[in-house]
């Protein structure tokens, strides 16, 4: 189990106080302006050398990206743009840091705008999180009245401004250009790529779109060092990760581990076990709902990483542990999940407009059963054709959840259309 | 995609009071010049606030405010599902998450409730006309499912049990605190858990712990920038057990502190500390070049108020107080503090007060 002298996040459960002073005891804010004063490439060299992959689920390497920002400024002002747009189910760890370690995030945010020239950061908070919001911009201005932001930032001659910007309620707009498009008062749909946003982001400026783990994480990086951080997990896997766990365990919380922590020992230490014990577990979905679902017997004994999910034919997304005992009809939780991606799609590009919704009700006839068995493959073509033809990945995200039902829970299906066959006769074709 | 229609019926105008009034232009000078439409989320918001739901004068309002067409408006209106295009319950519009981890641990009971006791259907108002409710798309609370939102406060943990309480408490003007309903403390497991026990974390500790910024050595050779996502490379690690690399790094840090262990300055050096300043009045420590804001409150903690004090130590006592700096270390001595305050102890200032700058100096 991490140590907590090894934890980031010491006050994610809010036990402590969120503000200015706890945050300084805490450690945070420490040698700010000497890190500063070390330049810009080491900041982004020590980043890269850490292996911190972006924590918004796409696991994207953050230093690499910070590196696509052009050296220097063409005239064109640089943004930092942090994504805390999050509304991915099985997702809530941003939340907690917005609310209960603030600090970590603005303190991120002025090295990582240091680091990519850019004078200014806009945060944008998903529009349900309001106390989040309040919280964070209260500690905004704190630091803005500690001399910690604004003009000559922390004495180091950087001026930073940090700005708290919402939404109101579109999971897309948690697509970086969607982000940007509802930055700039549009609606959240996303923009064809390249030019990409380092190049041209907000308000056609060059800009980066970083998750708020993957900034708040950067302050102790820089003070601990790469190596202290790399330590942590195996190659490629690095770090310390927020994971959160719903569903069916004894005591749901959040948590930050070590990466590659056993799934095992992460719901045995801190999720109190699975409810009815290991063998009442049915399937899980590792990391928020866009990730294919696995069964019990392939997640058991898995690495909880990014190669470790994707060893298992699922993916790490952002941590977000969903777990199902038993009791759980599976064809209704994805049918449910497909209902989340078909209410979200923001309706641009036809595949993933007509058919998430398309499958929605495919999925809700399979759950009662009014299905016939060859519409099983029909639903995995078709979510083949949604899948890697829109603009962004919410219809990948859509798709994803369906076939891996199909491919690992194909009896269950199976079972429900011959049920339903019995009770009723054949299915209305 | 979800479809959305402004409510047939439309009042006749919209207003803003004039504190929302002020908090728009507030939100406005965020952006950039000539980027005000970037408002337009926030504006549409705070007129939500103050009617309860969005209608076309408030829209026209907010366009015309923000100096945007009133169809790139309407646009955003339709668009975001959190703008209500219809008059919601007066006393209450609860919003419940419906989605996957919230149905696993009893969405399901919180909506049946909704229907029995609040509406048939969601959108529809009560027959009072005081409630109103709808299933809404994942609102973040995962680990605290199932949950509801009730304006800008979130109730977690629910239960049949503390759900109709909530309504009870609603319909009563009275709800229950927001947050878990239960035992809980916010996100933590419900049994206290494992994380996050240990009390060094604290007690301010850590300040000036972890400087390893200031290694030389610091940086293993970058990722080459080829290599792209696949592998951001990091400390090679000697061999495929993980362990003695993860170790790597941390005796260098127990060496330096050992080092400073051996020329730690007894408690016998501590000069004479004082609880608060003499008559409630400590000198300005900042007129010391070097001192700013933080030190000075560290210095007040360690109790330390006045110049004369600092004027009246010997090198051992400075060396002490030095170490009991934290991050700060290194300046006591650097920035020679005795002679300093020695020269403002004598009632000496510097010519621009604060400025200490162009030989106004007490050093």
């Amino acid at each position: 189990m991490l140590q907590d002298k090894d934890r980031i996040f010491t006050n994610i459960y809010g036990r402590h106080d969120w503000g200015l002073e706890g945050a300084l005891k805490r450690g945070q804010w420490d040698g700010t302006k000497d890190i500063l004063a070390k330049g810009r490439d080491f900041i982004v060299k020590e980043i890269q050398a850490s292996g911190l992959r972006g924590r918004g689920g796409a696991g994207f390497p953050t230093g690499l990206k910070w590196s696509f920002m052009p050296k220097q400024s063409d005239g064109r002002p640089h943004y930092l743009v942090v994504n805390a747009d999050e509304s991915e189910p099985g997702t809530c760890k941003d939340r907690d840091i917005l609310r209960h370690d603030p600090h970590t995030l603005i303190e991120g945010c002025l090295l990582a705008g240091f680091a990519m020239g850019a004078h200014a950061a806009y945060i944008y908070v998903r529009g349900e999180f309001v106390r989040e919001r309040e919280r964070l911009q209260a500690a905004v201005d704190q630091a803005y009245d500690a001399g910690l932001l604004g003009p000559n930032a922390c004495g180091s001659g950087w001026d930073m401004d940090v700005f708290v910007h919402h939404g109101a309620g579109a999971y897309i707009c948690g697509e970086e250009t969607a982000l940007l498009e509802s930055l700039e008062g549009k609606k959240g749909q996303p923009r064809m790529k390249p030019p990409f946003p380092a190049n041209v982001g907000l308000y056609g400026c060059p800009t980066t779109v970083n998750n708020v783990e993957s900034i708040a994480v950067t302050p102790t990086i820089m003070r601990r060092g790469a190596a202290w951080f790399s330590s942590f997990g195996r190659d490629n896997n690095k770090g310390t990760k927020l994971f959160m766990i719903s569903g069916h365990v004894n005591t749901p919380c959040v948590v930050e581990e070590e990466l590659g922590i056993p799934f095992r020992d992460l719901i045995e230490k801190h999720a109190g076990g699975v409810r009815g014990g290991w063998d009442n577990l049915l399937a899980v979905i590792p990391g928020g709902a866009s990730c294919p679902i696995v069964r019990a017997d392939q997640i058991m004994d898995a690495q909880m990483d990014f190669d470790g999910m994707r060893a298992i034919g699922s993916s790490f997304g952002t941590g977000g542990v969903i777990v199902m005992d038993k009791s759980t009809d599976v064809i209704a939780a994805i049918a449910r999940i497909s209902y989340f991606f078909r209410h979200e799609s923001c309706g641009q590009c036809t595949p993933c407009r007509e058919g998430t919704g398309w499958m929605w009700r495919v999925m809700e006839r399979m759950r009662q059963g009014n299905a016939l068995r060859e519409e099983i493959d029909m639903l995995f073509q078709v979510s083949k054709q949604i899948e890697g033809h829109t603009i962004c990945a919410l219809g990948d995200a859509a798709a994803w959840p369906v076939q891996a039902l199909i491919r690992n829970f194909r009896p269950v299906i199976e079972a429900r259309i011959d049920d339903y066959v019995s009770q009723h006769g054949m299915a209305a074709e | 995609m979800s479809v959305r229609r402004l409510h047939p019926e439309q009042p006749e105008s919209f207003a803003f009071t004039e504190e929302n009034a002020a908090y728009v232009q507030k939100v406005i000078a965020r952006y950039p010049e000539g980027r005000q439409a970037s408002a337009v989320i926030p504006a549409l918001m705070v007129a939500q606030s103050q009617e309860g739901w969005i209608s076309l004068p408030a829209i026209e309002v907010v366009a015309k405010l923000l100096d945007m067409p009133d169809i790139r408006v309407l646009e955003v209106a339709t668009f975001y599902t959190q703008f209500q295009l219809s008059p919601v319950g007066r006393k209450a519009h609860i919003q419940v998450c419906g989605t996957t981890p919230c149905r696993l641990r009893g969405a399901d009971d919180i909506i049946a409730i909704c229907k029995n006791r609040l509406a048939a259907h969601p959108f529809e108002l009560s027959t009072d006309g005081e409630f109103s409710w709808e299933e809404v798309e994942c609102a973040g609370a995962c680990v605290n499912a199932p949950m509801v939102t009730v304006g800008k406060d979130t109730y977690e943990d629910l239960t049949v049990e503390t759900f109709n309480a909530l309504i009870d408490g609603l319909v009563a003007g009275n709800p229950p605190t927001p947050g878990p309903q239960t035992e809980r403390f916010f996100s933590a497991p419900q049994s206290g858990g494992a994380a996050l026990t240990e009390s060094a974390l604290y007690d301010g500790s850590v300040i000036g712990k972890y400087r390893a910024f200031d290694r030389e050595e610091l940086t293993p050779p970058p990722a080459p920038a080829a290599a792209a996502p696949a592998s951001p490379a990091v400390v090679p690690a000697p061999a495929a057990d993980a362990k003695p690399a993860a170790e790597k790094p941390i005796p260098k840090v127990v060496e330096a502190q050992g080092q400073a262990d051996s020329d730690k300055v007894p408690d016998q050096h501590k000069p004479a500390l004082i609880e608060a300043a003499r008559d409630g009045k400590p000198d300005d420590l900042k007129l010391i070049v070097g001192v700013g804001s933080k030190l000075e409150e560290l210095l007040h903690k360690l109790g330390v108020y006045h110049f004369d004090q600092i004027a009246g130590w010997n090198e051992m006592n400075l060396k002490w107080v030095d170490q009991h700096l934290g991050s700060f270390r290194g300046r006591a001595l650097r920035d020679k503090w005795i002679e300093q305050s020695g020269k403002l102890a004598s009632g000496w200032r510097p010519p621009i007060h604060g400025g200490g700058q162009g030989g106004g100096n007490p050093v």
